[in-house]
């Protein structure tokens, strides 16, 4: 790890057990100045703990925590004037209107974005005297970020800033954040999106189980697989994993749902060898797709399971 | 920049929307302590009590008797055909006392009953006098109806104390769990915010709607029911403050941790319930017992309505009073460094 000037976060063997859920596991991370930083994992993971412990909201059970060269305990007010943070399930009040929302949050920061300009980063300017209330949920979530940007931060938090959104408002906010971060700001945000983090993301951490089970830049994290081409296909009758291991240029054989998955180097090797074995197992291809692989194909590669396994 | 608003300033603006803009809050704060007044009121108005039923037991003197104490006015009799009839009615309550002749007066009725020996005295009265009794001290009556003693005097101070217990912690706390069940203190705590300023906040924008909460309390008093405000408007308005102060840093208190409604609306009545009972809201707090007083006295909501009687209806000083505003202020302030020092912001 590079030493912390350098480094918006820093963790080390972050802890957090709930019970006898451990929510956190040991997770170390490192997040750099002026990087969008994505925790990638399933519902369930640990992200929300980790995001959560790192903005100071709840403590460890163990571990060391530096966001922006300090770490939290002391002089707690002066370091949140650096932060901007939008929680999952924070709600804001719906009685109030957008402009008046986001006034009340400029207000809680000795330096921070005018509420008129920050509305119009989130194209909101046409809602600024609509009750939060009546927005729809797009909107909601634009002003939750517009609300975490009201102190122009340094270091910005987004816990899952895109869950439920329509396919529009979600690239609205990937364009506001790719607009922070282009101003040399830092983003750490949770995802169980992959589309997110390969759009967003510089580098991405893997989390399952409290842990971090791979770390790097999305393409590098494709790489790793080693075979860049996923096929999927179906035969009649289904054909075992038998006919499918030994194949030159195909891994990782699958079955999901009735469907065989395969990692593929090349489809131009890896295509007429899987049509050929079938023939000569006496199978029918039925369906066969390919895409390019993705960081839920990484997902799958390194758990055995989806990532939105709901 | 610097035109930003003080974030107190903020905050308190935003409580005091965030109230505007709830019908049902308004409703509870201004209309309720004003029906309630307006329904007790005209319970307990002014008025002669009502003749006690009485019963006469049949003979030859029934028609006398009776006759006798329909033109007193004080008792409403009723013959009855015979004296087991008569005494039924008497072990039922339908009348408070049976009179026979058997050539001395009896009078049947149970002791018990407050109505019943004064039923006795009336009785007699009217009939030694029909029958010609001489008094050896004549007599006469001259009637105290006082503006400043009648139970609508008594109960309107004591609504507008639970009026601003009821709205303080009721309209603090429900807020607070609010807030915290949907995540909004979660977030706020995220940012630079003073902890302080939140919890300030909340009670500064109760101070604002107080004044309108007293003034329609008050007004209403006045003009429908004529009660008297003796001592000096500042002063009440001061103890009502310090009332807002008390119930605001005792709503505080009881919302500062609880994550469910149902636990917070528990925690409330279980502050509020004592007071309304031992308060002296709807009957002096003197009544109780000598051992439970210091316990009673040292209620806030005791000594808030303690206070606004000893202003509004005897026109006592600042200085006479400032025990009891003394007991409200410490309530408020040590509810308000508690609730701070243990608030939950998620």
């Amino acid at each position: 790890m590079s030493d912390s000037a350098s480094s918006a976060i820093v963790c080390r063997g972050l802890k957090k057990h709930y019970g006898d859920v451990r929510a956190v596991d040991g997770l170390d991370l490192e997040v750099r100045a002026g990087e969008c930083f994505g925790l990638l994992g399933p519902n369930g993971a640990g992200k929300t703990t980790t995001i959560e412990i790192l903005e100071g909201l709840t403590k460890p059970d163990e571990g060391d925590v530096v966001v922006l060269g300090r770490r939290w305990g002391s002089q707690e007010r002066e370091l949140r004037e650096r932060l901007g943070v939008s929680l999952q399930e924070s709600r804001l009040t719906e009685k109030l209107t957008v402009y008046e929302t986001l006034s009340l949050f400029r207000s809680f920061y000795a330096r921070g974005r005018d509420p008129e300009r920050l509305l119009e980063d989130l194209s909101l300017e046409e809602k600024r005297d609509a009750r939060v209330g009546k927005l729809s949920g797009g909107q909601r979530q634009r002003l939750a970020v517009a609300c975490a940007l009201a102190g122009d931060p340094e270091l910005l938090f987004l816990d899952e800033p895109t869950t439920g959104l329509d396919p529009q408002s979600r690239l609205q906010l990937w364009e506001r954040i790719a607009v922070y971060k282009a101003a040399g700001r830092t983003v750490l945000l949770t995802t169980h999106y992959m589309e997110e983090a390969e759009r967003l993301c510089d580098r991405v951490a893997v989390v399952d189980h409290g842990r971090i089970i791979a770390q790097g830049t999305p393409a590098d994290l494709i790489a790793g697989l080693g075979a860049p081409h996923i096929l999927e296909f179906a035969t009649e009758p289904a054909v075992g994993v038998g006919v499918l291991s030994g194949l030159r240029g195909l891994r990782d054989p699958r079955l999901r749902d009735g469907r065989w998955q395969l990692a593929a180097a090349s489809l131009a090797e890896a295509v007429p060898a899987l049509v050929e074995a079938l023939e000569r197992a006496g199978a029918k291809l039925v369906s066969l797709s390919t895409h390019r692989a993705t960081l839920e194909d990484v997902f799958i590669a390194l758990t055995g399971r989806e990532l939105r396994d709901e | 920049m610097s035109d930003r608003p003080h974030p107190l300033v903020a905050l308190t603006r935003t409580r005091l929307l965030e109230f505007v803009r709830e019908p049902e809050a308004l409703f509870w704060v201004f209309m309720f302590p004003v029906l309630m007044a307006l329904v007790l009121g005209f319970a307990f108005r002014d008025r002669p009590p009502d003749p006690i039923p009485v019963g006469v037991a049949a003979g030859p003197a029934a028609p006398e008797l009776s006759a006798a104490l329909a033109r007193a006015g004080t008792v409403r009799p009723a013959v009855y055909a015979d004296v087991a009839g008569g005494l039924q009615a008497v072990r039922t309550g339908r009348i408070a006392l049976l009179v026979e002749d058997r050539g001395t007066l009896v009078y049947h009725f149970d002791p018990t009953r407050p109505d019943a020996r004064l039923a006795r005295l009336e009785v007699d009265d009217a009939i030694q006098r029909a029958r010609g009794r001489r008094d050896p001290s004549p007599a006469s009556e001259a009637l105290v109806h006082e503006r400043g003693s009648r139970y609508i005097d008594f109960l309107v101070p004591g609504i507008l104390g639970l009026n601003l217990m009821g709205t303080g912690i009721w309209g603090i706390g429900f807020s607070i769990v609010n807030a915290r069940l949907k995540k909004t203190l979660k977030l706020m705590a995220a940012t630079p915010m003073r902890h302080a300023d939140y919890l300030l906040a909340q009670m500064l924008s109760r101070f604002v709607f107080l004044i309108l909460e007293v003034a329609v309390i008050l007004a209403f008093g006045v003009a429908v029911f004529g009660v008297p405000i003796r001592g000096s408007v500042v002063v009440l308005v001061v103890l009502a403050f310090l009332g807002a102060l008390c119930f605001g840093g005792m709503g505080l208190l009881v919302a500062s941790r609880a994550r469910t409604l149902e636990a917070a609306n528990g925690l409330m009545n279980l502050v509020m319930v004592p007071m309304w009972l031992l308060s002296g809201v709807f009957f002096s707090s003197e009544r109780f017992p000598k051992a439970v007083q210091p316990l009673v006295q040292a209620l806030p909501l005791t000594a808030l309505n303690n206070a606004l009687r000893a202003v509004m209806l005897e026109g006592r000083s600042a200085a006479a009073v400032a025990g009891e505003a003394a007991i409200v202020a410490a309530w408020g302030l040590v509810s308000f460094a508690a609730a701070l020092k243990i608030f939950r912001w998620q």
